[in-house]
């Protein structure tokens, strides 16, 4: 029974929130990997992206609230989903013909590309403040539990409950959508086999006709589905706050380098990668360890490894060492 | 200095010379002087970053750490010592960081040394969580300790109570430190790498920063640090100040503030002088020479029998100790340690900013950034404010568009700081200075 128990805290506090962040973190690094698999280049700017589109879904998921247009027991964030990719798509599209299509034609050093990323970043974090200000803006609606812990314990007759939210059972069930559209769309479609071709071998690709501005286009295209989505499923799950999308970059950068940057399936390992350890390592276990252990004991401290300001240090230290070892990350790197 | 520097680089310092006094008759002159020193040490700041950038073309990205080990440095080597706080545990902490140090060490060794295999994975697995744990068992009480003396004003260690001039060296010292360990990891691969890693490092530096409460206070802060030069109030009592505003006829508080604050410029005008003399020498030298061929053409390089992994390693602990240095200042200059004010958009990506702007690989081009960078960024506020109040002078007071508009204003600072990085990338791209 005591061993139940501690499988469920553990389940509750560490399995579930890790599966979630790791989801949207994925998300995140699928972006990244996108655009330095076809742009050549790590896109600094990627945080503020997903800040962007998150601040639209927010604001139209305010408009449709505010009309009496909602999704029943699901959040009204959904439906505003599809505006969100679109203006991020828009923006990210203007930013590409605006900046970067000029440095591709000069065939600029990717390095040079990453600073000029950095500007982009800048501006696109002075437009989100601008629209929406710094405050903590929650969104989420509808039914807030899908398990609850009450109802656990009583249907389970445990003392530890097991809650999921609605949130979290969406997010997971978001991501696993996009990413299969994402994979049908590289692997079985005509686009998609020429955006890999055009990543694997740009001369040959360019040989055979491929035209590269068309393969740019939709790779901006995909990246702002996929940034406007992680953002807005990570706005769901914990709040809106702008400052928060800049922090995210670390651990983004770090799910996509320690899977290998450039491939797509090493993204998402990555990503669940860097979630597990970041929660495992910051989680307090003594309530697990109080289960398992003798009756009446319990550990002194809070039996946590780290404390939770250090999860930027867990992201960064798993890609240190991954880098040390496999300096191609975890799957092969650089090919979608 | 070459042909265009030459006579391009005194008009544009003139001009810079010409807004700060602007600055001065329209706006204060406290206001002058506080963009001319904090210009400064973002000056000293992007010269890091030139270093780094400009000579040797490595991207660092956690100017931000290295600006805020400087910052720790002033602590640790001028506030007093807490002899409380040091018997309740200051040497349990030291014994357990050089356990955490040897574990470290050791474990690298035992990789080295045993023979491969799935071995070798378990016996270091298994040696590094038994070091863990002693480590976390010699550490935690201490620090527990530590921070239970007196926590609203001390409840940490407090530092070495020397002269606080000496901290801007030791900034210097502890980001040489942090850089030399970034570098011999992430040198030896690719540049992309290198970014991310002094991403991560800076990162790590802060929450390390805000969260070990024993060595800074944390997020409680560290207040009334030294300073190198006199206090305001003292000068208002000292007859010799008070004569000499006398003559000058001028008020003895406003001129209090205005004497110190030029006392900052003329040690901080020291200071740049100094490292803008060295790196100038260091350009100029076969040294110089060889940073650049490396950077211009690496392979070359390397066919030269030049070690360029060594090389980027030297330049780069180099830069970041030249950055350390300047966040020492800063920390001397605000006389308090504030952790949660560092930002990277302020810090790493601003200075940045500062070096493009300016013309990278050009030190004159790096100062002249600093100093026109800092400038917009503390200006572009009021200027942007007032042009929204003309923009908005239709509108009655108190009304939500203007309040909204002007509450906005504060983020515009951002805006135009991508905009001007963006249009000098794409339109001048060597900077207002260009190298040779």
């Amino acid at each position: 029974m005591d061993f139940l128990n501690a499988l469920v805290a553990f389940t509750n506090f560490v399995i579930v929130p890790a599966t979630t962040y790791g989801a949207q973190l994925a998300l995140g690094a699928l972006g990244v990997t996108l655009i330095y698999a076809v742009l050549r280049f790590s896109n600094f700017a990627h945080g503020e992206t997903m800040s962007f589109g998150a601040m639209v879904v927010v604001l139209v998921t305010a408009l449709f609230q505010s009309r009496g247009i909602t999704l029943g027991p699901l959040p009204t964030a959904l439906l505003a989903l599809p505006f969100g990719i679109a203006a991020t798509a828009l923006l990210l599209l203007f930013t590409d013909r605006a900046v970067y299509r000029f440095y591709r034609r000069v065939k600029a050093a990717p390095v040079l590309l990453v600073i000029v990323s950095t500007g982009v970043m800048f501006m696109m974090n002075g437009i989100v403040r601008m629209i929406v200000g710094v405050d903590d803006r929650r969104f989420a609606d509808g039914e807030r539990f899908l398990v609850n812990a009450r109802d656990f314990r009583a249907w389970s007759g445990l003392d530890e409950g097991l809650a999921i939210r609605t949130t979290q059972a969406i997010t997971l069930v978001v991501a696993l959508i996009t990413v299969a559209l994402l994979f049908w769309f590289l692997n079985r479609t005509r686009t998609g086999k020429s955006m890999r071709a055009y990543s694997d071998n740009e001369d040959l690709a360019l040989l055979s006709g491929i035209n590269p501005e068309r393969v740019v286009t939709i790779t901006w295209l995909l990246v702002a589905a996929l940034a406007t989505i992680a953002g807005a499923l990570y706005g769901l799950d914990k709040s809106f706050r702008p400052f928060v999308f800049q922090q995210l970059l670390l651990p983004v950068f770090a799910a996509a380098i320690v899977g290998g940057i450039g491939n797509p399936l090493g993204a998402i390992a990555g990503g669940f990668v860097i979630a597990f350890s970041e929660v495992t390592l910051t989680y307090a276990f003594k309530k697990v360890i109080t289960y398992l252990g003798p009756e009446g004991w319990s550990p002194d401290g809070l039996v946590q490894l780290l404390s939770t300001d250090y999860k930027f240090a867990v992201s960064f230290a798993i890609l240190i060492i991954v880098l040390l070892f496999k300096p191609t990350g975890l799957f092969k790197g650089q090919s979608i | 200095m070459t042909h265009v520097t030459r006579t391009r680089a005194p008009l544009y310092f003139a001009a810079m010379a010409v807004l700060i006094l602007a600055v001065g008759l329209l706006q204060s002159w406290n206001s002058a002087l506080s963009i001319l020193n904090m210009g400064l040490i973002s000056a000293i700041m992007a010269l890091g970053v030139n270093l780094q950038w400009g000579y040797a073309g490595l991207f660092n990205v956690g100017v931000m750490g290295f600006v805020a080990l400087g910052g720790l440095a002033v602590v640790l080597t001028s506030m007093p010592p807490v002899p409380a706080a040091w018997s309740a545990g200051g040497l349990r902490v030291l014994l357990a960081l050089a356990v955490g140090a040897a574990s470290i060490a050791v474990s690298i060794l035992l990789w080295k040394r045993l023979p491969r295999g799935r071995a070798r994975g378990f016996i270091l697995a298994a040696f590094l969580i038994v070091a863990f744990a002693a480590y976390r068992w010699l550490f935690d009480p201490a620090v527990a300790a530590i921070e239970a003396v007196d926590p609203a004003t001390s409840g940490y260690l407090g530092g070495l109570g020397l002269p606080v001039l000496l901290a801007w060296p030791v900034g210097a010292l502890l980001a040489a430190g942090a850089a030399w360990l970034v570098g011999k990891t992430a040198l030896g691969l690719r540049s992309d790498y290198l970014a991310i890693a002094t991403l991560g490092i800076a990162e790590i530096i802060l929450a390390a920063m805000k969260n070990e409460d024993w060595l800074t206070r944390g997020v409680k802060n560290v207040n009334g640090l030294p300073r190198p030069v006199p206090y305001e109030i003292e000068l208002q009592q000292a007859p010799w100040f008070l004569d000499l505003m006398q003559q000058i006829g001028a008020n003895p508080v406003v001129g209090s503030t205005i004497f110190v604050k030029l006392l900052y410029a003329f040690f901080f005008l020291v200071v740049i002088g100094v490292i803008v003399l060295a790196m100038e020498l260091a350009l100029k030298s076969p040294w110089g020479r060889m940073m650049r061929a490396i950077r211009d053409n690496e392979v070359a390089a390397e066919a030269m029998g030049k070690n360029v992994t060594g090389r980027h390693l030297q330049i780069f602990v180099l830069g970041a100790a030249v950055i350390g240095f300047a966040g020492a200042m800063m920390t001397t200059l605000d006389g308090q340690l504030t952790p949660t004010t560092y930002q990277p958009l302020r810090y790493t990506f601003l200075v940045w900013v500062m070096v493009i702007v300016g013309g990278s690989g050009n030190n004159w081009g790096a100062v002249l950034g600093g100093m026109l960078v800092w400038f917009l960024w503390v200006e572009v506020e009021p200027i942007g404010a007032w042009i929204i109040g003309l923009l908005t002078a239709g509108l009655e007071d108190g009304s939500p568009l203007k309040a909204g508009l002007i509450e906005r204003v504060a983020y515009m600072r951002y805006l135009t700081m991508g905009l001007i990085l963006l249009l000098v990338l794409r339109f001048s791209p060597r900077g207002l200075l260009p190298e040779k």
